[in-house]
């Protein structure tokens, strides 16, 4: 069993949880990705790694409540054990010979770049990050982010936090303003990240984005979650999760991730009856 | 005075409309009448021609006699003299290519059921022998087991009783292998695969689940670090091949691996109680002719699916799945469409499948495998309505622990070298069996394989100066 020996409610629907798993905390390393199942009925679900602590053998990931199965990881708190965690999986991020990177977080993409950003920061990279919500009330780690580059944007897309513009605008100025990115890091919705390949391709700015896909075993053995790179098929949980995004196929992606919505959405509503009629026989 | 049916006694089943709407086990197992019965169909012969056409010699005629009395239980440890995982066995191997090929009953009408005694031996000793096993004296060494498949589960039950100290790593969340993930619960209940775990973990052996080798420790790690003396490999061949034609990234299309990984591993047969969904719709084309073809298509007609057609380019005498599966999954209703090979997956506007474009084939000449090699009809394309495809053509072995353990060879096709009569691979102190060796084959040859390396690892680390 795997401890929660720590929990933090970041905003309405996000939270962190600090997990023990000794071995995954010994080899974790930035851009790689966990599976864990709540309990014995659960999915297995993939979370990237937020951070880790090799001393403690804990491994921390933060997660957005978006469906059954983060909800019932978002009712477990401190002292509450998962059935099981798998990890590390995927590719550890290569960031060899680069100078100045722009980091770029879109919604709870964010926590999935935060570990980048601090990695190429502690490498004494040149970091900028750019991060983008929808309002002021969903910005999350934002000091944490702070302390993991050298200057922080956040965006909002509707002003609420006094800055105003979606995270590409940013970077389209901060580009025209004359920073020299030798790579741009875009982690968030598939179309936010297409947005920001589409852009960097016209600065012919190398791109790197985290492709999620829905994940089984994360080992390369069931194949769900394949995508075109450069006309290939790849496997994300084990050629990536980082890809070249000029490379990737994102509308093809982007059909793939609608596969399950009918039967997450009952999923979802059998969870809330029950709970209801659980309370009615109560 | 031996029985002369020329028939075997019939293995009460259920029936193929109710069965093919639930997920219980379709055949339902012998009596004891019925198995002493069906005992006294075997000859006793002398030279004992059955037992050659089993990997693991299991000593036939003798548990066969000891059944005919009624003495189930020497029946049982007969068995288990050189096989594992009888109840296992009994209910999957292809008998029909194995131990019953040879049986001389099988001249004139149908060979001694073999596999069903087996399996009810297996199964009565479960209900009747709570037997504890002993946990045997250590040796103080240490062997680690990657991978918890028929070929590791043997591997490390075999050390165990020699007195090592066994760790198997898994990378999924439970114990089996192909037999949780990939066999549906029809065929093989998967309280017999946890009772045969629950019997090492008697033994001694430590299972460790969520442990993927190649990622969270490397072979090396556990040779040099961990202080494992030795290391089995029996990771199995989990990477499944598409098609490599156009349509393969739709909406609907799975391999056969995410299709039965969702419905057994995951139980999305049990959805919502369970939470992995899985979705069959009306139409359900699944490409392929082995086993794990059956196993899908039957799967899918069990999930509500109303037409599920095999599609399979050779014909069925060529079709490699097991003789009782092909006709389970016809009097399931599944349809046959052979000679036919997809060209083309066709999608609607909203990314989904919609439909696959079918060639029609004829047998030519025969390849290098002995089989006739199917070519296309020209122009006898036409296309079969689905909403979900499945392709069943094959795996290979994962390359993870390829890539993760620089001085192990491996061959074109992605398989750990070993040597067959020992299982050494070309490192030192490692050793592989199973589908990671051969490809895909079959439960009793990865349990044979496991046996096999158990033994030279115990030579070589009885050799071995500390
Ligand atoms: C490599 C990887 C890293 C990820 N990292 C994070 C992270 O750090 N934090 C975080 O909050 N989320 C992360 N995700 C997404 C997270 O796994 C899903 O949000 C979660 O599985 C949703 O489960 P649910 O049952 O609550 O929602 P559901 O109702 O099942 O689904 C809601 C949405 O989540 C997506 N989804 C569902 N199942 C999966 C699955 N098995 N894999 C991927 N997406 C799925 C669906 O496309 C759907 O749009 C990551 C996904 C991947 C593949
Ligand atoms: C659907 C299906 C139906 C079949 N039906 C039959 C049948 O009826 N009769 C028959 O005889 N055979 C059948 N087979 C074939 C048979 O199941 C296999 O030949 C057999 O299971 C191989 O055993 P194995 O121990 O080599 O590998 P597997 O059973 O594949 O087990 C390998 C194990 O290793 C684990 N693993 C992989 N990589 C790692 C890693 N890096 N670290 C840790 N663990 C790892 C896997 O998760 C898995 O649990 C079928 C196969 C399938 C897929
Ligand atoms: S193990 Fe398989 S091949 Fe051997 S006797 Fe039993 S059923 Fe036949
Ligand atoms: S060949 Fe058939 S009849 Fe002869 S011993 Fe074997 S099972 Fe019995
Ligand atoms: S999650 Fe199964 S192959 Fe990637």
């Amino acid at each position: 069993m795997y401890k929660i020996v720590r929990k933090e409610v970041l905003n309405p629907s996000v939270s962190l949880i600090e997990v023990e798993a000794p071995y995954i905390a010994r080899k974790a390393e930035p851009g790689q990705f966990i599976i864990l199942r709540v309990d014995e009925k659960g999915e297995r679900i993939p979370f990237t790694i937020a951070d880790y602590d090799r001393d403690k053998g804990t491994v921390t990931v933060i997660f957005q409540i978006v469906g059954k199965s983060t909800e019932s990881l978002n009712e477990l708190g401190e002292g509450d054990s998962l059935q099981d965690m798998v990890g590390p999986l995927g590719v550890a991020s290569n960031f060899e010979g680069v100078k100045k990177v722009a980091v770029i977080g879109g919604g709870l993409g964010t926590a999935i770049a935060y570990p980048q950003a601090k990695k190429l920061h502690s490498m004494g990279v040149s970091v900028d990050m750019i991060n983008g919500f929808r309002n002021k009330d969903l910005i999350i780690i934002e000091d944490l982010c702070k302390a993991a580059c050298t200057n922080l944007y956040t965006m909002t897309d509707d002003g609420s936090n006094g800055n105003q513009g979606f995270v590409t605008a940013k970077l389209e100025e901060l580009i025209n303003s004359g920073e020299k990115y030798d790579l741009v890091v875009a982690i968030g919705p598939l179309v936010m990240m297409k947005a920001v390949c589409d852009l960097t391709r016209k600065y012919d700015i190398k791109t790197i984005v985290s492709m999620n896909p829905i994940m089984i075993d994360g080992t390369g053995m069931c194949g769900g979650c394949r995508i075109t790179v450069g006309g290939e098929t790849k496997f994300a949980c084990v050629d990536g999760p980082d890809f070249d995004g000029h490379l990737v196929d994102f509308d093809s992606a982007i059909a793939r991730s609608r596969m399950f919505k009918n039967q997450e959405a009952e999923s979802r509503e059998r969870a809330h009856k029950c709970r209801l009629e659980g309370m009615n026989n109560a | 005075m031996p029985n002369m049916s020329l028939e075997k006694v019939p293995m009460p089943e259920q029936e193929p409309n109710v069965r093919n709407k639930n997920f219980k086990e379709v055949t339902l197992g012998y009596t004891e009448e019925m198995a002493v019965e069906e005992a006294q169909r075997c000859l006793n012969c002398k030279h004992k021609p059955c037992m050659q056409g089993c990997p693991v010699m299991v000593k036939i005629p003798e548990f066969i006699a000891l059944v005919a009395e009624g003495k189930f239980e020497e029946a049982y440890k007969k068995i288990q003299e050189t096989s594992s995982l009888p109840a296992v066995c009994g209910r999957v191997c292809p008998q029909e290519n194995q131990c019953e090929k040879f049986c001389v009953r099988g001249i004139k009408g149908e060979p001694v059921a073999i596999g069903r005694l087996e399996r009810f031996v297996a199964d009565w000793y479960m209900e009747n022998c709570k037997s504890v096993s002993e946990k045997p004296e250590s040796n103080g060494k240490k062997v680690a087991v990657v991978g918890a498949g028929p070929s590791g589960l043997t591997c490390a039950g075999d050390l165990a009783k020699l007195g090592y100290k066994v760790t198997v790593f898994e990378a999924f969340h439970t114990p089996g292998g192909v037999l949780v993930y990939g066999i549906p619960e029809f065929r093989l209940p998967k309280d017999i695969v946890a009772a045969e775990v629950n019997k090492l973990k008697e033994l001694g052996v430590e299972v460790m689940t969520n442990m993927v080798i190649g990622k969270v420790l490397s072979v090396e790690e556990l040779l040099n670090e961990e202080g494992y003396d030795a290391v089995f490999i029996g990771t199995g061949a989990g990477l499944p091949s598409f098609m490599k034609i156009e349509g393969e990234s739709l909406n609907g299309v799975y391999s056969a691996n995410e299709f039965l990984t969702r419905i057994n591993l995951m139980k999305a047969y049990k959805f919502p109680e369970y939470d992995t969904p899985v979705y069959v719709g009306k139409n359900v084309v699944v490409v392929g002719g082995g086993n794990v073809a059956m196993d899908a298509a039957r799967s899918a007609k069990r999930l509500g699916a109303e037409n599920v057609y095999i599609v399979y380019r050779r014909s069925e005498e060529e079709m490699p799945a097991r003789l009782e599966e092909v006709h389970h999954a016809k009097e399931e209703g599944i349809e046959f469409k052979l000679l036919n090979n997809p060209v083309k997956i066709n999608g609607d506007e909203n990314g989904w499948v919609d439909s696959v474009t079918c060639i029609k084939m004829e047998l030519g000449e025969p390849d290098k495998s002995g089989r006739r090699r199917p070519v296309p009809v020209e122009g006898s394309e036409f296309d079969l309505d689905a909403d979900v495809v499945v392709v069943a053509i094959g795996q290979t072995p994962n390359p993870l622990i390829k890539n993760t353990t620089p001085d192990l060879e491996t061959n074109r096709y992605g398989c750990i070298v070993a040597k067959e009569e020992t299982g050494e691979t070309s490192k030192t102190g490692v050793y592989a069996g199973g589908d990671v060796v051969t490809g895909a084959a079959t439960v009793i040859l990865a349990m044979g394989a496991g046996k096999t390396a158990a033994a030279s690892i115990d030579e070589y680390l009885s050799q071995r100066k500390k």
